[in-house]
């Protein structure tokens, strides 16, 4: 199974005409992603990487029963973009763009509770890396070749530090089902335990590595989640020791504010949700191995 | 990014804020001038982007033109450091000089981005004049909060019912809705992700006005935005942070002595903690950012060198859009342009990583390459110098 992208999922790249969507949907072909068409507003009609772009996102889903998209669409129309998308009746989307504004975001997730539960885009990101579910496919920016096909799911805010952890991993042989980047903006689509619920349900699923780090409420909220619903093991890191209160990361999102958010607190709140929490950010593999019980490669 | 309290205090006005009659002075003489047409006593507040101006000797109330005078030219020019900035402080270049206020009560209202509900969040509490921080800790139970729905915007029932909460009656009750109203319209109009009045003072007469104003804004959103972009005081940001911005790198100046080249803001936070935890402490965070050139990273090697405290240099880089052997010419052309002399210890990872390799290897200089994340940051813990004593 996996999760959020099957094989034969039908997927869109809003902004494929671009020059960073262009890029990006034809490393994602290269890999095998079933990419059935592009939209980008007044290119309908033309054709990018052999594939039909289309004015709308409706237009994508009459023409080619769309299911899925990539949004590559920059700061000022893609919180808009977003919303036409759900508006299709797409069942699942990320966004990569990195600057959107927080309000803008704050009306996205607004426009998303409109639609009953069963008709709701899942939506993960902006300023993600996206998701991979590795051997077949992935929508979003990274190197395919670090994850190797396997049974733990990997949940993070930070991209590089996804490939940090998938790498850990490849090295000792631990395989990925699916990872999914929720992104480093303080408002996002899918949280840490949204995702969770979904390794949770997955049945090729067996354990989660889940990349936190300091600012806001949704490590703890995931920490509960784990501790009163989840049968999985789940391992965390939490990046952000070494980060000054007040100061933003780098993320817009990554800043400690309140009580709770900071590095250590987050760590004390999973430890005490029964969570493994590696104790360096270079024992991720390590430390996910020995909650599998496998043996380290030589 | 951060504004300074008149500058809040005007944009707020314009839309109804009530807030003491004041003016601005980058020099004694003009203080005089300002206190002059006030009629005393005025009240001088230093200019900075930081919290507990009072406490640090940055306000004060003065009853004659000579007192003005003499704690201006105190003031001007100096770094005022408080507890909310670094050991250095921030620099006073401006002034605002306004009537006393007679003070009865103070109330605490805030507006926040509570990235919770994700939705706009009023904080507000009987006990004002102390900070939000210390208010949660102390008496929880005096915090009254309240969210909107950014569908509908701020309601006038929960205007009322707020006001109520905070014990005010009669005409106070409308003008906590003005107050209010104005606070929120500023957020939502302006993108804002921090609106403060501390306090928000009803004076003996009974009347409700804004004693003090703090604004943040979405720096996301400044492209649509040009009068709150217009507003900004680079005098109050740290000059490397800027110019870092300008080559596309996001950097924060931090007390440590190994600096950090890092692309990826997770992988740099991670990359900081395991020199942490190996013993170091990290001279700055330093993001290069997605697909970045040769030049991109000589400019982030000058950021870095830029802090006299850096004795040696972490490059981490996990390649994704980024391509290992451009960041590598770039270290290599860095070490040669900037007469480099410093350890600088290299790590690459991902996309094109044999041929980065192959170009920190083969360029004959004394770079360090480390295999992992683990083994890079013990070398640069390692290999810096001894620090003098």
């Amino acid at each position: 199974m996996s999760i959020l992208i099957q094989k034969d999922t039908r997927i869109i790249v809003q902004g494929m005409s671009g020059r960073i969507g262009q890029f990006h949907a034809e490393d994602m072909i290269k890999n095998g992603t079933n990419v059935v068409g592009g939209v980008t507003p007044g290119r309908g009609g033309e054709t990018v990487l052999g594939r039909p772009i289309f004015n709308t996102v409706a237009e994508a889903v009459e023409a080619v029963g769309a299911q899925a998209s990539l949004v590559f669409v920059p700061p000022p129309g893609a919180a808009d973009a977003i919303m036409e998308a759900a508006e299709a009746g797409l069942e699942f989307a990320v966004c990569v763009t990195d600057g959107i504004p927080s309000q803008d975001m704050m009306k996205v997730k607004r426009f998303l509770r409109r639609f009953p539960a069963a008709r709701k885009m899942r939506f993960i990101g902006p300023n993600c890396a996206g998701v991979i579910s590795p051997g077949k496919g992935f929508m979003g920016i990274m190197p395919p070749a670090i994850y190797l096909p396997g049974r733990v799911g990997i949940v993070g805010r930070s991209g590089t530090l996804g490939y940090e952890a998938a790498s850990q991993m490849k090295a000792l042989g631990i395989g990925v089902s699916t990872s999914v980047g929720i992104g480093g903006d303080p408002i996002n689509g899918s949280s840490f335990r949204d995702i969770l619920e979904l390794f949770e349900n997955d049945p090729e699923t067996d354990a989660v590595m889940m990349i936190g780090e300091i600012g806001g409420p949704q490590e703890a909220e995931a920490a509960a989640y784990a501790r009163d619903h989840m049968t999985k093991p789940v391992v965390a890191y939490i990046a952000g020791l070494s980060a000054p209160k007040g100061r933003k990361m780098g993320h817009a999102g990554a800043i400690i504010s309140a009580f709770g958010e900071s590095a250590q607190e987050k760590v004390e709140i999973l430890s005490a949700a029964g969570i493994t929490v590696a104790p360096t950010p270079s024992a991720m593999g390590e430390t996910i191995a020995k909650v599998l019980g496998v043996r380290q490669a030589a | 990014m951060d504004i300074h309290e008149h500058q809040a205090k005007d944009v707020l006005k314009k839309i109804g804020m009530p807030v003491p009659r004041g003016g601005i002075a980058f020099a004694p003489e003009q203080a005089m001038h300002e206190a002059r047409k006030l009629g005393f006593p005025v009240v001088v507040k230093a200019q900075v982007h930081a919290g507990g101006r009072g406490a640090a000797g940055g306000v004060k109330l003065c009853k004659t033109e000579a007192e003005v005078s003499a704690f201006a030219l105190s003031l001007l020019g100096r770094n005022l450091v408080t507890k909310q900035t670094d050991a250095n402080g921030k620099p006073v270049h401006r002034l605002l000089i306004e009537e006393a206020t007679d003070i009865a009560q103070e109330i605490y209202l805030g507006l926040v981005l509570d990235r919770k509900s994700e939705r706009i969040m009023i904080v507000a509490s009987r006990e004002g004049g102390m900070e939000i921080e210390e208010l949660a800790e102390d008496q929880p139970d005096a915090l009254v909060r309240m969210v909107i729905d950014p569908a509908m915007g701020l309601l006038p029932f929960q205007s009322r019912e707020l006001a109520f909460k905070l014990g005010f009656t009669g005409k106070q009750v409308g003008q906590f809705a003005t107050v209010l109203r104005a606070c929120y319209r500023a957020f939502r109009d302006l993108d804002a992700t921090m609106v403060e009045i501390n306090p928000l003072v009803v004076t003996g007469t009974g009347d409700l006005i804004a004693l003090d104003a703090k604004m943040s804004f979405d720096t996301n959103a400044l492209f649509r935005r040009p009068e709150v972009a217009a507003l900004r005081d680079p005098g109050q940001e740290d000059p490397r942070e800027d110019a870092a911005a300008e080559h596309g790198l996001n950097y924060v100046g931090l007390d440590g002595d190994i600096g950090c080249i890092i692309n990826g803001a997770g992988l740099a936070m991670a990359t900081m903690d395991m020199i942490t935890l190996s013993g170091g402490q990290p001279a700055n965070f330093l993001d290069i950012g997605g697909g970045a050139s040769p030049e991109r990273v000589v400019a982030a090697f000058r950021t870095v060198l830029s802090d006299p405290n850096v004795s040696v240099v972490l490059v981490n880089i996990f390649a994704g859009i980024n391509r290992c052997d451009w960041v590598a010419s770039g270290v290599v052309q860095a070490y040669q342009e900037l007469n480099l002399s410093l350890p600088v210890v290299v790590r690459l990872a991902g996309t094109n990583v044999e041929e980065g390799r192959r170009i920190i290897d083969e360029s004959g200089l004394p770079l360090i390459s480390a295999e992992t994340l683990a083994e890079a940051a013990a070398t640069a813990v390692k290999v810096r110098p001894a620090m003098a004593a």
